[in-house]
């Protein structure tokens, strides 16, 4: 278990930093100076001047990869080019509101995913089987953005129901959760699909174990076989899906984010990229690749713990 | 797969409902690409301000937008943007994959170490973040957007093949031809690409839809296709805008989205039905 | 001998298989009296286990009965609801399966697994589901069942959990128990243990036992009639020291000769039969056996043999056996 959870945390180490590697080797191989880039062909050369300082380009290139590793390893990911805020506060700012989203998204659609799935077992073959199985895959390939600019039409224009914008007012939990609902929505549509299509295959498999014949054979109706016997086995793959899940739903919010004009990570970095604020993008990036190593390690480790036979399973 | 195969793929793809309808709408999206210029009511980027935000009406089917452009007529060719993109970009991904995934599983264990960290990190980053990233680097514009998508989608197609390459290395009859003096290059292409061909043809029309959203997605933030060109992505955020003044935009410009979205990820579930009866779903036991 | 508590009449099953269907159970009657052992032999492949998920009403989805029925206490159950079928299961009839590494849930204990399988037990609360089902584990020879109760699977040894299953099987104590090759997966010591235990049961609670098995020692040692399958048919029937001494069914024969414990003098060679077993989804006109029989004639592969009986409780499938 231990040399396990060596490697395990090695890897995640090594990829880190390959990946951090590679997004600095970018920033070089590509023409141009990232300072004139940014400011756009008007700028005056001292204003170039001053922001390749303060970017830290004016350093000889080992010097800026040297400082560059150092510094995100020990938490500093430099400062916002225009605001001179430091980028981790600004991160730390917005991320608590991207992860409830986050949470939220995934949680019901886990609920919903679940109970369709087992609908599907329980009425496998028949007519609604094959419906959850085309709904399931419709809802997969929906593009989550646009289910939310129709979420906005239906609900917040038409119906006003629920407000279009925003995150709801600072300390007001009530507007803050009809704020959560639409974006929520929006954004584990697809979960719902996909969740209710692996409980279905994972149900599936079970169900051919010899334990559900003896359930069966000792007359437990079908249900309690499928409830009782089946999904507490079957559960553990989705267990594992859903960390790598919540890592990639926080990046997926970006969109969702942006047309709800949800203060969060997304609308940080969409206007960074628009700005081309370099330290803003590249910290939020890594930030965002760290946290997604840190959940899909920790899942790894919490699931082979739980259960020693699953350790083999998840081993590549 | 046997001779005459192909044929045999297509009348189950056609036998399966959801394959039948996904084939019929990315055939529908791929007329539309080809032939916008003849079938494009109006010019897509051409202005008529006295026109603007007409809704749907016999001379403009699908209504004009704020600057009195056709609305159907940059729909039909955003198909062109978007599929010339989608197509693209996976294809040369599945190319890279192949080849990158060949090396690493028939090349020296060192490059193949090499190659599978390299994958594992870059399938570790986040997509969006990824292409936000490199958006930044680079600057926007179609370019940007087939890299990305390239260089994102590689490590699962080579991942894919390295696995067939390693499988049937092993093989014995690999290791009789070996034996008998056949080149590597001879083994790779009369053994392992036909047996790649299908499982890669899924993933690739799988990851279509994928890439259509992501390119939809960035123009819709104005980092992707650049405006006047019409993108499903700038036509949603234009109706966007304007949702409360002219709510039809939003509507219409949503569809082909949902529908090419929707017609290739059919149409890819189909074709891995048809070409691999096993995973057939209902067989249960 | 009193009735027989559960009989198979003219059963006939087939499965079907991508491109036809494979003709499994070919009507198979047999039938089983309260307190006797019958056996169910027969190589791999021959339907055995077929009919006993038949027996329990277990059969794959994509089994289908052609004809003939399944009689518990006279009473056909193929021809009940579902749902009355369902009520059966446990209580009238139950069944101790090959494998005791997976017979059971890995993520439940023993305990809460012994007490849902008393489902169809009405009238009885949880507590009392629990502690008979402790007082049946000390009755399997479980040394400590409080502890077993509270284990899961994987922490029982496989002779332990074997006795579990047989505990689960005689909670409801069934007029029928089906164990199907219960013994195979266990070491030697193991399973003569476990054949002991079903004796010494046998003779406690007096119900109908049929063991489906491959191992004609187990059913030298327990049964009283021994039923012998080929290709989904049941081709010799017999008192089971009349089957061991003067089997009449070529096939008995071959099969009997094969068995390594009967092997008296010492040769260097183990005794095999040749041939294979026919093709199941397209069968031969005649007797399926002919075409690995040594006394085989040209009416065998042509004309499917009579059922011929030789006396009382017993009957072979052969043009070539004489009463």
């Amino acid at each position: 278990m231990l040399r396990y959870a060596i490697k395990r945390i090695a890897l995640a180490f090594v990829i880190l930093i390959t990946v951090m590697l590679a997004m600095y080797a970018m920033v070089f191989l590509v023409p141009g100076d990232p300072a004139s880039l940014a400011l756009g062909p008007r700028a005056t050369p001292e204003l170039k001047e001053l922001l390749r300082e303060r970017m830290g380009l004016d350093e000889p290139v080992l010097m800026q990869v040297w400082h560059f590793f150092h510094n995100a390893l020990t938490g500093d990911l430099g400062y916002d080019v225009w605001s001179k805020r430091p980028v981790l506060d600004q991160i730390l700012e917005f991320f608590p509101n991207t992860l409830i989203l986050g949470i939220t998204a995934l949680g019901w659609a886990v609920v919903l995913g679940i109970a369709l799935g087992c609908a599907a077992v329980v009425w496998r073959g028949t007519v609604t089987d094959r419906l959850l199985g085309v709904l399931s895959v419709g809802l997969i390939s929906v593009p989550a953005f646009v289910v939310a600019i129709y979420a906005i039409l239906i609900f917040a224009v038409w119906l006003r129901w629920l407000p279009a914008i925003g995150a709801g007012t600072p300390g007001d939990i009530g507007s803050q959760i009809r704020a959560l609902i639409l974006p929520a929505f929006a954004l584990g549509i697809g979960w719902v699909g996909y969740l209710a299509r692996l409980v279905r295959a994972s149900l599936l498999e079970v169900m051919g174990e010899n334990y559900i014949r003896t359930a069966r054979a000792f007359g437990l109706p079908e249900r309690r076989v499928v409830f009782r016997y089946a999904l507490r086995v079957a559960i553990i793959p989705t267990i594992a899906l859903l960390a790598v899940g919540l890592g990639s739903i926080l990046s997926s919010a970006v969109f969702v984010e942006t047309v709800f004009g949800r203060p969060g990570i997304g609308t940080l970095i969409t206007g960074a990229v628009q700005k081309r604020n370099y330290p803003v993008v590249m910290g939020t990036v890594l930030f965002m690749t760290a946290f997604y190593l840190f959940i899909v390690t920790a899942a790894d480790l919490l699931i082979a713990r739980l259960d020693p036979r699953v350790r083999d399973v998840f081993r590549r | 797969m046997s001779s005459g195969g192909k044929f045999r793929v297509l009348r189950a793809l056609l036998s399966d409902p959801m394959g039948a309808l996904g084939l019929i709408l990315v055939l529908l999206f791929v007329a539309m690409a080809l032939f916008a210029p003849w079938v494009a009511p109006a010019d897509p980027i051409k202005l008529n301000v006295m026109e603007k935000f007409q809704p749907p009406s016999l001379s403009h089917l699908a209504g004009t937008d704020q600057l009195g452009r056709d609305l159907l007529s940059r729909i039909i060719f955003g198909a062109r943007t978007a599929l010339s993109i989608a197509l693209t970009s996976v294809g040369l991904a599945g190319l890279g994959g192949l080849i990158l995934g060949m090396i690493a599983g028939f090349g020296p264990r060192w490059l193949d170490a090499l190659l599978v960290l390299a994958f594992d990190s870059m399938s570790s980053l986040p997509m969006i973040m990824f292409a936000l990233a490199v958006i930044t680097i680079v600057g926007p514009g179609t370019g940007t957007l087939i890299l990305v998508v390239v260089l994102v989608s590689i490590p699962a197609y080579a991942r894919l093949i390295r696995a067939q390459t390693l499988s049937l290395a092993g093989a014995d009859f690999i290791v009789a031809e070996r034996a008998m003096g056949a080149s590597s290059a001879r083994i790779l292409f009369r053994h392992l690409l036909p047996n790649v061909v299908g499982p890669l043809v899924i993933l690739l029309s799988m990851d279509v839809p994928i890439v259509i959203m992501l390119e939809a997605g960035l123009s819709y933030l104005n980092l992707g296709v650049r405006p006047p060109t019409p993108s499903w992505g700038n036509i949603l955020y234009d109706g966007y805008t304007s949702i409360r003044a002219a709510p039809y935009m939003v509507l219409i410009a949503g569809l082909p989205l949902v529908l090419s979205t929707l017609g290739f990820t059919f149409l890819g579930e189909g074709l891995r039905d048809a070409l691999d009866p096993k995973l057939r779903r209902g067989a249960a036991r | 001998m009193s009735e027989a508590v559960l009989s198979v009449e003219n059963l006939s099953l087939r499965y079907r298989v991508p491109g036809g269907t494979v003709a499994a159970l070919r009507n198979v009657s047999l039938a089983v009296r309260q307190g006797e052992v019958l056996g169910i032999a027969g190589e791999s492949g021959c339907g055995k286990s077929t009919l006993a998920s038949a027996m329990i009403d277990l059969m794959g989805a994509n089994a289908e009965i052609t004809s003939g029925a399944v009689c518990l206490n006279g009473c056909d159950i193929l021809s009940l609801p579902r749902a009355e079928r369902r009520r059966l299961r446990g209580r009238e009839i139950a069944m101790v399966f090959q494998d005791p590494m997976t017979a059971f849930s890995p993520v439940l204990t023993v305990g809460a697994q012994l007490v849902d399988f008393q489902f169809n037990l009405d009238g009885v609360t949880g507590r009392e589901k629990w502690s008979r089902a402790r007082d049946m584990l000390a009755r399997v020879g479980l040394s400590d069942p409080d502890l077993a109760m509270g284990r899961f699977p994987h922490e029982l040894s496989g002779g332990m959990r074997q006795r579990a299953a047989i505990a689960a099987a005689l909670l409801m104590r069934p007029a029928v128990l089906i164990a199907d090759e219960p013994t195979t997966a266990l070491d030697v010591t193991m399973e003569a243990q476990i054949v002991h235990l079903l004796r010494e049961l046998q003779a406690d609670y007096q119900c109908a036992i049929v063991i489906v098995t491959h191992h004609l020692g187990v059913i030298a040692e327990l049964c009283d009639r021994v039923a012998v399958m080929y290709a989904g048919e049941v081709v010799e029937e017999a008192p089971v020291d009349a089957l061991y001494h003067d089997p009449r069914h070529p096939y008995t024969r071959a099969l009997l000769s094969c068995d390594p414990a009967g092997i008296e003098a010492a040769t260097g060679r183990l005794p095999a039969i040749g041939g294979r077993l026919p093709d199941l989804s397209d069968l031969p006109p005649g007797c399926t056996f002919a075409a690995r029989c040594g006394i085989a004639t040209d009416r065998c592969r042509t004309v499917p043999p009579p059922c011929v009986a030789l006396g009382p409780d017993r009957s072979a499938l052969c043009h070539e056996v004489a009463p």
